[in-house]
């Protein structure tokens, strides 16, 4: 098969209604999103207090969260392996290793760094008074976080953003902890480095067309959402404003 | 009268700066209390610690007669609110921004409604509740600012220099807003301000500040008499300026301030006193212009703050002017450090002390 065959099979393919190309789509969304999820439950508190909150230590804590961005993955997904393996490592009694569990557990380490970092900039960008001044309008000290956590609210959703689109296309840490089984933990990322080992490079194409146009179509969506919430405030403010 | 809020000894360090050294204050209900004082007095962490958004180091603070302490700060931070000196405003609506306060304190829908109503006729911006309340002008988001903290009502209400880097008619509008306020609900006010006008003609008391101490207390008519030759070099607020005052030929006071400046003002007076200009009521102009104004000086720009939506300028005409215009304004006229100018002002704006 020359490559051009190699290119339309595999976009008949990525469009076609394959059972396993869908199944192993919707398993991506799955663990990605959730991963993002679970990242974004811990880390936005934590980049909260890291961005409104003095206390010893709280460069050091910043330095190693950015340093984290960059985590190799395969890195990761070793470590986690040896950690999960199911003999020797300290979390083998949980019995997670070659589960989707496992790689939403690992992603979600993954990309907890990224979603700290930028949140925490994104938080410290927020004139410092917003704090003060809903809490002199009787904000508690939650609710005056809530208020600057919901002003910092762009840069966070771009914070999710990023973090949903590393887990998404990273393949070291599900290659490790997910392994290949077939129905059960192949991802996108999987799927496309495990089709191409056994001689399948148009799957692997269209496995890879899916992919990036999923990101695409997922970013697009989201960030369509926003400016459509943005520019509808600004539209009702220009009615107002001629009224 | 009863004590609505009263300072012991309050003393406040950041770093090694120790912003308040031992303040003591009595605050009446009902009353108008203005802090007079040069910046870096106090008067905002004196504020800030009346609102309960700053701890003092040392010292005690009383509400009602209630101490305020860790447990209870939440609860009577809902009984005061500060409007701060920079406008802060959250990034939405004028009515969700209004609201706020009002939200936190779960009002019902319709008071919430008839409350931001009422608030924002007080500061003369009906209509404006969908708009974005950081796209409107400075003076418009100081004024949505001020209808924050007068939709809520509380028994305090704190306010640091409400008029500074405002143009004349918006600083007019939240004067206004003050005065109503303090007349028909009988709100305990407390104003951080160096507009000498404003703090002669607002408060019913006035505390003056320095070096994070309140130096005098007493109701305006005592502390302008008391420190009419002083107050100037007491002060160190803009546009203050000691001199001798003699009545010329043709009816009107000039007042000689040194350095061969020479002030006209409206009032008659003779003998040592002190002169206020407002920085809102200098024109400038970078040549000289035809005016009835009795005071035009020449100087030039020794000193350029920006300010947001104003810019302020200090003008050496022999003695240092602070003016005030609005950015637009300034990109026009090309100003620069050391650009010449004019400045001309009524002699009806100039305030004897």
């Amino acid at each position: 098969m020359n490559m051009l065959d190699c290119l339309i099979a595999s976009l008949q393919l990525s469009f076609s209604i394959d059972p396993r190309i869908i199944e192993i789509t919707l398993r991506s969304l799955f663990v990605s999103g959730s991963a993002a999820l679970i990242a974004a439950l811990w880390g936005i508190p934590i980049a909260t207090i890291i961005a409104t909150k003095d206390f010893h230590g709280k460069f050091l804590i910043k330095t190693i969260f950015n340093s984290l961005i960059g985590i190799p993955t395969v890195a990761l997904g070793f470590i986690l392996f040896l950690a999960f393996s199911r003999e020797t490592g300290p979390l083998g009694f949980l019995r997670l290793l070659y589960t989707p569990t496992a790689i939403i557990i690992g992603e979600a380490i993954l990309i907890t760094p990224i979603i700290v970092s930028l949140a925490t900039t994104a938080i410290e960008a927020v004139d410092p008074e917003i704090a003060n001044l809903a809490k002199t309008l009787g904000a508690s000290e939650s609710q005056a976080s809530l208020v600057v956590l919901k002003e910092a609210l762009e840069g966070v959703f771009l914070a999710g953003i990023a973090s949903f689109n590393r887990a998404i296309g990273e393949l070291g840490i599900a290659q490790f902890v997910g392994g290949f089984i077939f129905g059960q933990t192949e991802l996108l990322t999987t799927g496309i480095w495990i089709e191409l080992q056994l001689g399948n490079p148009g799957t692997s194409i269209a496995l890879t067309v899916i992919l990036l146009t999923m990101v695409f179509t997922i970013n697009l969506a989201l960030n369509t959402i926003q400016r459509i919430r943005m520019r509808g405030r600004e539209w009702k403010s220009l009615l107002s404003s001629e009224m | 009268m009863e004590v609505a809020a009263e300072l012991r000894n309050v003393t406040k360090t950041f770093a090694e700066k120790r912003a308040l050294d031992g303040v003591n204050v009595q605050i009446f209900d009902g009353e108008i209390l203005a802090l007079l004082g040069p910046n870096g007095s106090g008067k905002t962490t004196l504020l800030k610690i009346l609102a309960s958004i700053l701890r003092p180091t040392d010292g005690e603070i009383h509400f009602h007669g209630v101490k305020v302490t860790g447990q209870n700060v939440e609860k009577i931070r809902m009984e005061s609110t500060l409007v701060f000196q920079k406008t802060v405003l959250f990034n939405t609506t004028v009515y969700d921004n209004v609201a706020y306060g009002l939200r936190i304190r779960r009002a019902t829908k319709n008071e919430i409604d008839y409350k931001v109503a009422h608030a924002l006729k007080l500061v003369r911006l009906e209509g404006f509740e969908k708009r974005l309340a950081r796209k409107l002008s400075g003076g418009e988001q100081q004024r949505v600012a001020l209808a924050r903290a007068l939709a809520l009502n509380t028994r305090l209400l704190l306010l640091d220099e409400p008029t500074a880097n405002l143009d004349p008619k918006n600083a007019r509008i939240i004067e206004d807003a003050i005065a109503t306020t303090s007349r028909e609900l009988k709100t305990t006010i407390v104003m951080a301000t160096h507009n000498m006008f404003q703090a002669k003609n607002l408060p019913h008391r006035i505390a003056l500040m320095e070096n994070g101490k309140i130096t005098e207390v007493g109701t305006s008519t005592e502390i302008f008499e008391r420190l009419s030759k002083t107050l100037a070099s007491f002060a160190a607020v803009e546009n203050t300026f000691a001199g001798t005052a003699r009545v010329s030929e043709n009816g009107s006071t000039v007042i000689d301030v040194g350095n061969n400046v020479q002030v006209v003002a409206a009032t008659k007076n003779v003998g040592e006193v002190s002169v206020f200009v407002s920085p809102e009521d200098i024109i400038m102009s970078k040549s000289r212009f035809e005016s009835s104004a009795r005071n035009i000086f020449k100087g030039k720009i020794v000193e350029i703050s920006d300010l947001g939506s104003v810019v302020r300028l200090k003008v050496d005409v022999g003695k240092i002017f602070t003016v005030q215009i609005t950015k637009q304004s300034f990109s026009e006229m090309r100003l620069n450090l050391n650009s010449e100018v004019f400045l001309a002002f009524k002699a009806s704006s100039v305030q004897i002390i």
